[in-house]
C-alpha cells in the first residue's frame, strides 16, 4: 500500500487543481480556443 | 488474445473515441461541442477535423502565451491526473499520434534502434518541453511555439483540412510547408526508428516520463525470477532495461519485453504486485 502512496497524493493533488481552474472557468476558456482552427497549429498562422 | 492484440486494440479504439467526429474529415469543419472544454490525455490536436476533444499541450500553451498571463490550474490538473494513473501507459496506449508511428513502424523496412547519439537526442524532449512549450510562450506572447514550429499531429490535421476544404488549400505557405518537412521527417524516421517523435521530441511524453516511478500503472521486475539473460532489454525498442529500470522514464508500457521474458520475471498492471506476493513466499513470510 506504502508504495501507492505518491500516486494518491498527486491524484488529489490533481483533483484540487482541476477544482481551481473550474472555479476559475478555465475549461471555457478552452472551449473558446478550442472550438476554432487554430491556424499556427495547423501551419497557417 | 494475445497482449499485443489487445494493445492493438485499445490504441485503435482510443484513436477513434478522441476523434469520433467523422464527419468533420470530409466537410473539413471542426468539432465545436462542449467536450472540447476537457483535454484528452495524448496528443490530438484540436483543429483535427474528428478532434471531440483538447490537445493537453495545446491547452497548455494557450494559457502560457495570453496576453494576460493565467496559471494553467486546469491542464496542470489533468496532466497530473493521468500521469498519477498510467504515466506512459498514455503514449503506449492512449496517444492517438503514437498510434500512428506504431503502424509506420509495422511496415517492413530497414530497422534500427541503438544507435550512438540515441542518449543525448533522449534530453531533446526536455529541452523542447522547457524551451518551446513553457519558457518562449511565456515570453513572447500569443506564439504557441512548439504548436506553430514543430507539431506534427497539428500538420497532420493541417493536411487534412487542406485535403477536405479548398479555402484552406488556398492559403498553404512557407510555415506549412516547413511543418509538412518536419512530418515527414517523423514518418521516414519512423519507418527505421520506433517512435522518434516520443522518443526525441514529445513534451507531453517528457511530462508522463516523470510519473513512470509514481503511477498506479507500473512495471516490476521479480529479481528472484530474473535470471539476468537480457532478453527483455532486446526486445525494448525503447531502449530500456527493464530488469534493472522498469520504471524508466523512457518506458512507453508496451509490453514487448513480458513476452520475451522466459522466465516470467516481470510484471505489469495496476494490481498490487503479484512480485509482492511471491518473494514473501518465497521467503517464507
Amino acid at each position: 500500500m506504502k508504495r501507492y502512496i505518491p500516486a494518491i497524493v498527486l491524484i488529489i493533488l490533481s483533483a484540487g487543481l482541476i477544482a481551481a481552474g473550474i472555479i476559475m472557468h478555465q475549461p471555457e476558456s478552452i472551449l473558446h480556443k478550442a472550438i476554432r482552427i487554430c491556424m499556427e497549429c495547423i501551419g497557417l498562422g | 488474445m494475445d497482449r499485443k492484440k489487445i494493445r492493438f486494440g485499445i490504441q485503435a479504439a482510443a484513436t477513434l473515441i478522441q476523434n469520433a467526429n467523422f464527419k468533420g474529415f470530409f466537410t473539413g469543419r471542426i468539432y465545436e461541442g462542449a467536450s472540447k472544454s476537457v483535454c484528452v490525455p495524448g496528443l490530438n490536436c484540436y483543429s483535427c477535423p474528428g478532434a471531440i476533444g483538447s490537445c493537453p499541450i495545446g491547452s497548455l500553451q494557450s494559457f502560457l502565451s495570453g496576453i494576460k498571463f493565467k496559471f494553467p490550474y486546469y491542464v496542470l490538473g489533468l496532466l497530473i491526473f493521468f500521469g498519477a494513473v498510467l504515466g506512459r501507459a498514455v503514449c503506449g496506449f492512449l496517444c492517438p499520434f503514437g498510434f500512428l508511428q506504431d503502424l509506420i513502424y509495422k511496415i517492413p523496412f530497414y530497422k534500427k534502434n541503438k544507435f550512438a547519439i540515441d542518449k543525448f537526442l533522449r534530453y531533446l524532449k526536455y529541452a523542447v518541453l522547457l524551451i518551446l512549450v513553457i519558457i518562449l510562450p511565456m515570453t513572447f506572447n500569443l506564439t504557441p511555439f512548439f504548436c506553430k514550429y514543430v507539431c506534427p499531429e497539428g500538420t497532420l490535421a493541417g493536411v487534412m483540412l487542406a485535403a477536405a476544404d479548398e479555402k484552406v488549400r488556398t492559403v498553404l505557405g512557407p510555415l506549412f510547408n516547413w511543418k509538412l518537412i518536419l512530418l515527414l521527417i517523423f514518418i521516414v524516421t519512423g519507418l527505421i526508428v520506433r517512435r522518434p517523435f516520443c522518443k526525441y521530441v514529445c513534451p507531453l511524453g517528457a511530462i508522463y516520463g516523470f510519473f513512470n516511478k509514481v503511477a498506479l500503472y507500473r512495471m516490476t521486475c521479480d529479481k528472484s525470477k530474473c535470471i539476468n539473460c537480457g532478453a527483455c532489454a532486446k526486445a525494448c525498442q525503447m531502449n530500456v532495461d527493464p530488469s534493472k529500470t522498469p520504471n524508466s522514464m523512457e518506458c512507453i508500457r508496451c509490453g514487448e519485453c513480458l513476452d520475451k521474458c522466459p522466465a516470467g520475471a516481470l510484471h505489469m498492471g495496476f494490481c498490487k504486485s503479484k512480485v509482492k506476493a511471491e518473494s514473501k513466499a518465497v521467503k517464507g513470510e
